[in-house]
C-alpha cells in the first residue's frame, strides 16, 4: 500500500475554496433587493434555465454558480418547505430555518467531499405586516463553504459581488417604487465584470415577492411586464 | 453529486416524497391491523356540473357519525389550485387529508418543475392517491371525491368521478356523490343546462342541494337560522371564485318563495 502525500488541512481548504470561487466567478451575478412593495430578485440570465425559484408562500430562492448544483439545492428547498408546511402550518415555514439547513448541507459537502459545491445561494423571505412575528423581510446568503450571513435592504451573490455591493451601497434608497428598484438592479448588473455592459430585458430574469398578494406571493415577471416597469 | 442530509427522493411528487422520505407522516393503513370498521364522521352530498363559463362544484356542510350530527359546518369543497377543485364525500378525516395533500401536490409539482400539471395530469394523480387509500377503504374509510376544473388548453370545464380502486371516469355534464348524491343527481337531471349563466348555475346548485337535503337525512340543507350555507365554488378561465353567502341566501329565498307560491311542500 502506498502512503498518500501529506497535505496540511489549511492547504486542502484553501485549494477547495479557490476551486469553488473560480467556478462561481465564471457565472453571472444575482441581486436581491427590498423595494416598497416587497422583494425583487434579479439575475442576468439569457437562458431559459431559471436561477430564481419559488420555495414557499413568502420565500424565494436564487443561486449562482454551477446550474445542476444550485438547482438541486432549490428542489431540496421546495421539499424542505413543503414538508414543514404540511407537518406544522404554512406560517411555520421560515427562511431562516431553510438557510440554516442549506448552510449545514453545503458546509458538510465542503469539508467531506473532494469537490466542494460551486454555488452561492440566497433565501429571501418577504415580511407580512399583518402577521405577528413575521413583519420584517429577511435575506440570507449562504456561500460555497456553508458560511451564512443575513442582510437587509439588498444582497449580491456571484463573481462580481464586491463591485455590485459597492454600487448598491452608494445608490440604494429605502422604499423605492418597483420601477426604480428594477432599474437600479439592472444598472448594477451592467457593472458586473462578468456580465454584459448593457443588459436588455430579454436577458434579465426577475421574480418578485409581493407583499400585497394573498397566499403565494412569488411572481415571475415576463419580458413585456419587465419592459414596462423598466420604461425601456 | 449527492447533497447530504436531505433524504433520497428526487421526483416531483409530494405524495411520494411523504412515503419515501417521511413515512412517519404518511399513514400506512395496511399496517392498521384492526379489521373492524371504525366509526368516524362522514361527509354527505357534493355535486359538480358544467355551466357556460366553466364548472361549478358545491357541497353541503353537514358531517354525520352514524345517526348523529358530527359537525354542521365542515367544508367539503376545496380549491386545489387556481383552476381546479376537489369535493370530498366519505370518511371526513381521510378525505380532508386527501384534499390537503392534493393541494400541496399540485403546488409542489409546479414549483419543482417550473410549470403546472395539465388538468388530465391532476385528475390522474388524484386517482393514484385514491388507489393508495384502498387498504383504508377496505376498513370502511372510503374516500370517493369529485374532481373538477377548467382546462385552459381545451377552454372548457371538466369533471371526474372516482371509485375506491382509483377508477377515474370523466363526466360529460354533471355528477353528484355521497349519501344524498342520488337525489342531487335526479334534481340536476331535470334542471341542468350546460349553457346556463353563473346566476342560473347557482340556482341549479342550491336547488339540487336543497332537494338532496329534503330526501336524505344525512345531508344538511341551508340553515338560515344559524347562517350556514353550502360551499359553492365556480371555476372559469380567470380562475376560482367562491360564491358569497348573501348571493346564496337570495338564491335560496327565491327558491323557497317559488315553491311556496306553487303551493307545494316547500323545503
Amino acid at each position: 500500500m502506498s502512503m498518500p502525500f501529506y497535505v496540511s488541512p489549511e492547504q486542502v481548504m484553501a485549494d477547495k475554496a479557490e476551486f469553488a470561487r473560480k467556478g462561481i466567478g465564471r457565472g453571472k451575478s444575482s441581486i436581491t433587493l427590498e423595494y416598497a412593495g416587497g422583494i425583487a430578485v434579479m439575475a442576468e440570465n439569457p437562458s431559459s434555465l431559471s436561477k430564481i425559484g419559488e420555495i414557499y408562500d413568502r420565500i424565494a430562492f436564487a443561486g449562482v454558480g454551477k446550474f445542476s448544483e444550485f438547482d438541486q439545492l432549490r428542489k431540496i428547498g421546495v421539499r424542505f418547505a413543503d414538508i414543514r408546511g404540511y407537518q406544522y402550518s404554512r406560517d411555520d415555514v421560515r427562511a431562516r430555518a431553510l438557510a440554516n439547513a442549506y448552510s449545514q448541507a453545503i458546509g458538510d459537502a465542503f469539508t467531506r467531499e473532494l469537490k466542494p459545491l460551486e454555488v452561492e445561494v440566497i433565501v429571501a423571505e418577504v415580511g407580512d405586516p399583518e402577521l405577528v412575528g413575521h413583519e420584517k423581510s429577511e435575506i440570507y446568503r449562504v456561500l460555497f463553504d456553508g458560511s451564512i450571513s443575513d442582510h437587509s435592504r439588498f444582497c449580491v451573490i456571484g463573481g462580481s459581488e464586491e463591485e455590485l455591493t459597492g454600487y448598491l451601497q452608494t445608490n440604494y434608497q429605502v422604499d423605492l417604487p418597483l420601477g426604480d428598484a428594477l432599474r437600479l438592479g439592472r444598472n448594477a448588473l451592467q457593472r458586473a465584470a462578468d456580465g454584459q455592459a448593457t443588459v436588455p430585458p430579454e436577458n434579465l430574469e426577475v421574480c418578485l415577492l409581493e407583499k400585497a398578494r394573498v397566499g403565494r406571493k412569488f411572481r415571475r415577471l415576463n419580458v413585456e411586464e419587465l419592459r414596462e416597469h423598466l420604461g425601456a | 453529486m449527492e447533497i447530504p442530509g436531505f433524504g433520497t427522493y428526487r421526483g416531483a411528487s409530494f405524495f411520494e416524497l411523504l412515503r419515501v422520505d417521511h413515512p412517519q407522516l404518511a399513514i400506512d393503513w395496511s399496517q392498521a391491523g384492526n379489521r373492524q370498521p371504525v366509526s368516524v364522521p362522514h361527509g354527505t352530498t357534493v355535486l359538480a356540473f358544467k355551466y357556460a363559463e366553466g364548472v361549478i362544484v358545491a357541497g353541503d356542510r353537514l358531517a354525520t357519525e352514524g345517526h348523529r350530527v358530527a359537525s354542521r359546518d365542515i367544508q367539503k369543497v376545496y380549491a386545489t389550485d387556481d383552476h381546479s377543485m376537489i369535493a370530498i364525500a366519505g370518511a371526513a378525516g381521510p378525505a380532508i387529508e386527501m384534499a390537503r395533500v392534493m393541494r400541496i401536490e399540485l403546488e409542489h409539482y409546479e414549483k419543482i418543475e417550473g410549470q403546472p400539471l395539465e388538468l388530465d395530469g391532476k385528475a390522474n394523480k388524484l386517482a393514484q392517491m385514491i388507489r393508495a387509500n384502498l387498504p383504508a377503504a377496505m376498513q370502511g374509510l372510503v374516500v370517493v371525491p369529485l374532481f373538477a376544473g377548467y382546462d385552459l388548453r381545451r377552454k372548457q370545464g371538466r369533471i371526474w368521478k372516482f371509485d375506491v380502486t382509483g377508477g377515474r371516469y370523466e363526466e360529460a355534464d354533471f355528477e353528484a356523490t355521497g349519501s344524498g348524491g342520488l337525489y342531487a343527481r335526479e334534481s340536476l337531471k331535470k334542471s341542468h343546462r350546460s349553457s346556463a349563466t353563473r346566476q342560473e348555475a347557482l340556482e341549479m346548485a342550491v336547488q339540487a342541494l336543497t332537494d338532496a337535503a329534503d330526501e336524505d337525512r344525512a345531508t344538511g340543507g341551508i340553515d338560515t337560522l344559524r347562517g350556514i350555507f353550502p360551499t359553492v365554488i365556480c371555476c372559469s378561465e380567470p380562475g376560482i371564485e367562491q360564491a358569497e353567502e348573501d348571493e346564496l341566501r337570495s338564491v335560496y329565498e327565491a327558491l323557497v318563495e317559488r315553491r311556496r307560491a306553487r303551493g307545494g311542500s316547500s323545503s
